[in-house]
């Protein structure tokens, strides 16, 4: 399968949508485009797993390079290998479901700017420079689709945001200017130190010195870490979810505090492992401070976008935790934990888009008794609940416990507190997901005006049907996930071992 | 039919009917719901009465071994480390299936009744399906991360069942209440799978137990070596995999989520949190009996007391409730209390495991007889529609047959001679008799008391001054409320003979009768009096009770509030946990945190301001700029090469 092709659908779907006339053709146009890149993606995990299967055990597959630049040295690589599969079914999942959601922008009861084809423009654009990021094996164009990914986002919070939107669109894009800037000095370093090339097969088989690998490691690492949240740098994320729109939001937490996630573990620790094993211990703690800080912080929300947007901010730290407990297991329970908090969140975002364009408010308090009038709605609701904390049978429960009985393999004090505490946010997550479902879909109707609430629409419907598809698949048959990022985190771990 | 099949089936057909009804019920079926999850159930008890027979009638040489009938890989985490899928057999599971099955079945068929024209019917019978199909899931579980996956699906499916009338706050907040102490509780439960699972080197249960059991498994040294805070890492393993099972289990402290879990309706409280789940703590710690007798005695030693505390403290608050429902849930936690302390004062094997024994028949008859217990009582709130025992009185007569199945289960909880409770707490006593005293005496005050608060509450119900308020034409509920109370009478009177010893005991071998005239004139006189006081005090109205509780005035006080145990926890949630670190992280974020990155933005902003004057435009102001530096320049050069 030539990967081109997952960069050449979204690109021509953009082009397609700038040549929509209406806006049911640009609604169309994208949905269209998206579910052909699903199909398209799940083809890839097929082929991908007929290939491993068939014993190709090349680290990547599906690569072709093509040459761009002679000076400096830049090529068009690609390449798969069961991270990039899994996060560019991720992408397509939520890119789907964005698509969905964001059916009535435009429309007479839609109070936004409007905007139809500019709004899908920038969506696609960005899910364009996800998935370009995802294939890329050239840290130069990895780079380049990462900072594609971030001016949509600015827009799309910009334009089609809500509260303070200038605030919020103007510290995400300088936060994450920020952090790029800090890759992007990591990634010269790293080319002038290996001879001119940006190819990240070739830099890999390179032995950096550990003094240069001190200084590079954190700053991709922060670099990266930014986008992911990593505490304490995980200010943007409140502001910029609740600030954007629904289909922003979902994007926002699925898929690029994922590219954050995909770079820590395959920029800076597979090319630098002297250096993760290096700052193993700031990371750690720095994630297990984000992981119950952060959902202690979640616990005294009173708005809904808030509430996951700090609730992100906790279950992402268990990808950081992974990363940083250097072992297969864990680093593998890294990986599950952003596909996993990847559809989860983006359902739960889009679970709280239909909440709030019916009952017109996020203040939790404002809320109550919604399930007699939206059953459809709020078992979602409860279902992506429920992931959150862990439920068996959904996502969060294998990403998670992976996670925990991988960082067990440490034997040491340090180690085992650092899990421990991170294990005690499973009961602080229980707090403020009841709470918030109680105050939200139980007891009896606050407000008169719900009566008049009529319950999902077929877009809404499918976009939820696929997400909790997502979340299922993953909860309930585990398997085909791990052995897709198994051998992954292997690679990394024999690099992080020394072999 | 092939016997994998035909035993996974158990589980799975409760499960097919959750998801049968929770996407078709309301829809489809309607009304029709209840007898199809019904009929799903009944399938499920045939297939699991005849999984047990063929199980308990192929022993050799009277010994029961175990086997793992289907084993599917669910999640490796490592090359040692995965989650499997199993079904495990041997004496308790076979056991459990068959006490889950029929409680689930008789609650299944009384709920045609009890819940009839209900608005959410059909989401009622799903429910039950999904907790049936975990709670099979979680005795036959062969793996202990097997049991943690449905430990939270139980825990899970308590909570849409007791917060089912969720428009009800207190049923909301009860529910949630339930969850939130259990999943702390659960913390501990899987902080000691990771111990556990790491000394042993396996998560799977024949593997874990046999690696920290046998004396030359080099698993066991280490696992005995290694210690923290002086006490070695299987015990710690063990204490946190009990603070799992006693949260489950309602044991102090973890109890305080079952009086209030009696929000949800009462066929549930009879199934969920009288005879099935909340015995899930009992069943872990004898799941893992062997690494705790043979490994750990320490846990043991814990585990009876825990037991012997909150049975004797939930009794004494039993006797000052006045809702019959929470009455009937803090006898649940005492004798749920009985089972622990029976299992921590066993020894592995032999004459000195009777205690296990007694415990796996202790929790088989009580789950009988309180699910009878529970289910009399609803029929009772269905015709009275109160909980509180103070709009009840006189019911024996428009309630003949709730009234005599009522009567059978109170004696057998009582100990009366020759009924089912009878014969397992004199076993359980026995045992405790013979390992630790002190245990003893304490269980036998306790079961004094389980008598006079059980006939406290039949008096109040069925005798005592007379309800005329009530129309005296339709007393008893429809035939499918009746039937389910006279198969489990039928069962509170004579499970009692089943010679449990024979087919359930800690190692798997025989063990004889115990049963000795001599020993249980004690246990049954004290019972006795029990019941003649409780006689004595409400068979009739009289301000007896009243003056009793006037002259235990602070202890009486101190008892009816649960010993503020409640507040206790309210207390430390609501000022320590919400203001003390909730309330401050959020300060600290939004001002601190937040507070650095916006102060760096507008500094930025602030110097950017300050030296945009000089970039002006203005060509002279460059220009002298421009001389200003090239003299400096120069007299820095001159300087320098000077």
């Amino acid at each position: 399968m030539n990967l081109l092709l997952i960069i050449i659908i979204p690109f021509l779907t953009i082009l397609f949508v700038l040549f929509s006339k209406t806006k049911e053709q640009v609604r169309w146009v994208s949905l269209v485009g998206s579910v052909t890149q699903l199909c398209i993606s799940f083809t890839l995990l097929f082929l991908f797993n007929q290939e491993r299967a068939a014993g190709n055990s090349v680290q990547m597959l599906f690569e072709s390079n093509y040459k761009l630049f002679n000076s400096p040295n830049v090529n068009f690589h690609f390449g798969v290998d069961g991270i990039s599969v899994a996060m560019i079914l991720l992408t397509s999942f939520v890119l789907t479901a964005g698509v969905l959601v964001s059916w009535n922008i435009g429309n007479k009861e839609d109070k936004g700017p409007g905007l139809t084809k500019e709004f899908y423009f920038q969506l696609l654009f960005l899910a364009f420079g996800a998935y370009g990021f995802f294939i890329s094996l050239d840290l130069f164009i990895l780079f380049f689709f990462l900072e594609i990914s971030v001016i949509p986002k600015y827009l799309l919070i910009g334009v089609w945001g809500s509260g303070k939107k200038e605030y919020s669109a103007n510290k995400l894009a300088l936060m994450l200017m920020g952090g790029s800037a800090l890759i992007l000095v990591g990634i010269l370093v790293l080319y002038f130190n290996a001879g001119h090339t940006f190819d990240i097969i070739q830099l890999s088989q390179m032995q950096f010195s550990s003094q240069i690998q001190k200084i590079v490691f954190p700053l991709i690492f922060i670099g990266f870490g930014v986008f992911t949240a990593l505490f304490p740098f995980h200010t943007w994320v409140p502001d910029g979810h609740s600030s954007a729109p629904t289909a922003g939001s979902m994007f926002l937490a699925g898929i690029s505090m994922k590219l954050g996630g995909y770079g820590c573990i395959r920029v800076a620790t597979y090319l630098l492992p002297e250096g993760a094993k290096e700052y193993a211990n700031i990371i750690i703690v720095l994630s297990t401070i984000g992981i119950l800080y952060g959902a202690f912080v979640t616990m005294m929300q009173k708005d809904l976008k808030y509430l996951n947007a700090y609730s992100s901010v906790s279950h992402v730290g268990f990808t950081l935790l992974g990363i940083g407990m250097l072992t297969q297991t864990a680093i593998t329970g890294a990986m599950i934990q952003m596909v996993s908090h990847g559809v989860m969140t983006a359902l739960f975002f889009a679970v709280i888009g239909m909440i709030y364009q019916r009952t017109h408010t996020r203040q939790i308090n404002e809320m109550g008794g919604l399930m007699k009038v939206m059953p459809f709605i709020m078992t979602s609701f409860f279902i992506v609940g429920f992931c959150s904390l862990g439920l068996p049978g959904l996502s969060g429960f294998v990403a998670e416990m992976t996670v925990f009985v991988g960082s067990w393999e440490n034997n040491d004090a340090f180690h085992r507190i650092a899990t421990i505490a991170a294990c005690m946010s499973i009961v602080v997550t229980a707090v403020y997901i009841l709470r918030t479902i109680d105050k939200v879909a139980m007891g009896p109707i606050l407000n008169h005006e719900f009566l008049k609430i009529t319950d999902v629409k077929w877009n809404e419907k499918f976009a939820v049907i696929l997400l909790i598809g997502g979340i299922l698949a993953i909860g309930l048959v585990p398997e085909w996930l791990t052995n897709l990022l198994r051998p992954a985190a292997e690679i990394i771990m024999n690099r992080i071992k020394g072999n | 039919m092939n016997q994998t099949i035909q035993i996974a089936l158990i589980p799975l057909l409760p499960l097919a009917g959750f998801v049968l009804l929770s996407f078709f019920g309301k829809k489809y079926f309607g009304k029709n719901s209840g007898l199809i999850g019904t009929a799903f159930l009944l399938a499920s008890f045939i297939l699991s009465l005849f999984t047990a027979y063929k199980y308990f009638s192929a022993s050799v040489d009277g010994h029961y071994s175990s086997a793992i009938a289907l084993k599917y890989t669910w999640l490796v985490f490592s090359d040692k480390l995965s989650i499997d899928m199993g079904l495990y057999l041997d004496s308790i599971s076979m056991m459990m299936i068959v006490v889950v099955t029929l409680v689930s079945l008789m609650v299944h068929i009384y709920s045609l009744g009890y819940m009839k024209g209900e608005e959410r019917f059909s989401a009622y019978y799903a429910n039950l399906g999904l907790f049936t199909f975990s709670m099979l899931g979680l005795v036959l579980s062969s793996n202990i991360f097997q049991i943690y996956f449905f430990w939270e699906l139980v825990g899970v499916s308590s909570y849409l069942l007791i917060g089912f009338y969720y428009d009800k706050p207190s049923a909301v907040a009860a529910s949630k209440k339930a969850f939130i102490v259990t999943r702390f509780a659960d913390l501990g439960f899987l902080i000691g799978i990771l111990i556990l699972s790491y000394s042993a080197g396996s998560l799977d249960f024949n593997t874990m137990i046999h690696n920290l059991t046998s004396p030359e498994s080099s698993e066991l040294k280490t696992a005995v070596s290694t210690t923290f805070l002086s006490v070695s890492a299987v015990t710690w393993g063990g204490l946190l995999v009990f603070m799992g099972g006693a949260g489950k289990s309602a044991m102090f402290p973890l109890h305080i989520w079952l009086p209030d879990a009696m929000e949800g309706p009462t066929p549930v409280s009879a199934l969920i949190h009288a005879a099935t789940m909340v015995v899930a703590g009992v069943y872990l710690v004898a799941r893992l009996f062997p690494i705790f007798s043979l490994t750990t005695p320490i846990v043991l030693e814990v585990v009876s007391w825990v037991g012997a505390v909150s049975a004797i403290i939930a009794a004494i608050i039993a006797c000052t409730q006045t809702d019959i429902k929470r009455v009937l849930a803090y006898s649940t936690m005492s004798q749920i209390g009985f089972m622990m302390f029976a299992l921590g004062v066993s020894k592995y094997g032999g004459e000195a495991g009777l205690g296990f024994t007694a415990s796996m028949f202790h929790l088989f008859t009580h789950a009988l007889f309180k699910a009878l217990l529970f289910l009399g009582a609803g029929a009772v709130i269905h015709y009275v529609h109160s909980n509180e025992i103070k709009d009840m009185g006189g019911l024996r007569k428009s309630m003949p047959i709730t009234h005599i199945t009522f009567l059978i289960a109170c004696l057998a909880i009582a100990g009366f001679p020759f009924l089912a409770g009878f014969f397992s707490k004199e076993e359980i006593l026995l045992a405790a008799y013979h390992n630790s005293p002190a245990i003893y005496w304490i269980a036998l005050f306790t079961s004094a008391l389980t008598a006079f608060y059980m006939f406290r509450l039949y008096f109040s119900i069925f005798w005592n001054k007379e309800h005329t308020t009530h129309e005296k034409h339709h007393g008893e509920g429809p035939f499918v409320m009746m039937l389910p109370l006279i198969i489990l009478a039928v069962g509170a009177i004579f499970a009692g003979y089943i010679p449990f010893g024979k087919y359930v005991s800690a190692d798997g071998a025989p063990l004889a009768s115990h049963f000795k005239i001599s020993f249980s004139i004690l246990p049954v006189a004290l019972g006795l009096s029990g019941i003649a006081i409780a006689w004595i005090m409400y068979k009739k109205q009289n301000g007896l009770s009243d003056k009793v509780a006037a002259s235990f005035n602070g202890f009486y006080k101190t008892a009816y509030n649960k010993f503020y145990i409640d507040e206790i926890y309210l207390f430390i949630t609501k000022k320590i946990i919400f203001n003390l670190i909730g309330k401050p992280a959020a300060w600290f974020d939004k001002n601190i945190v937040d507070g650095i990155m916006n102060f760096t933005g507008n500094t930025t902003e602030w110097v950017s301001e300050k030296i945009k004057i000089v970039q002006s435009g203005k060509v002279q102001q460059y220009a002298i700029y421009f001389l200003v530096a090239a003299v400096v320049i120069a007299a820095a050069f001159i300087y320098i090469l000077k």
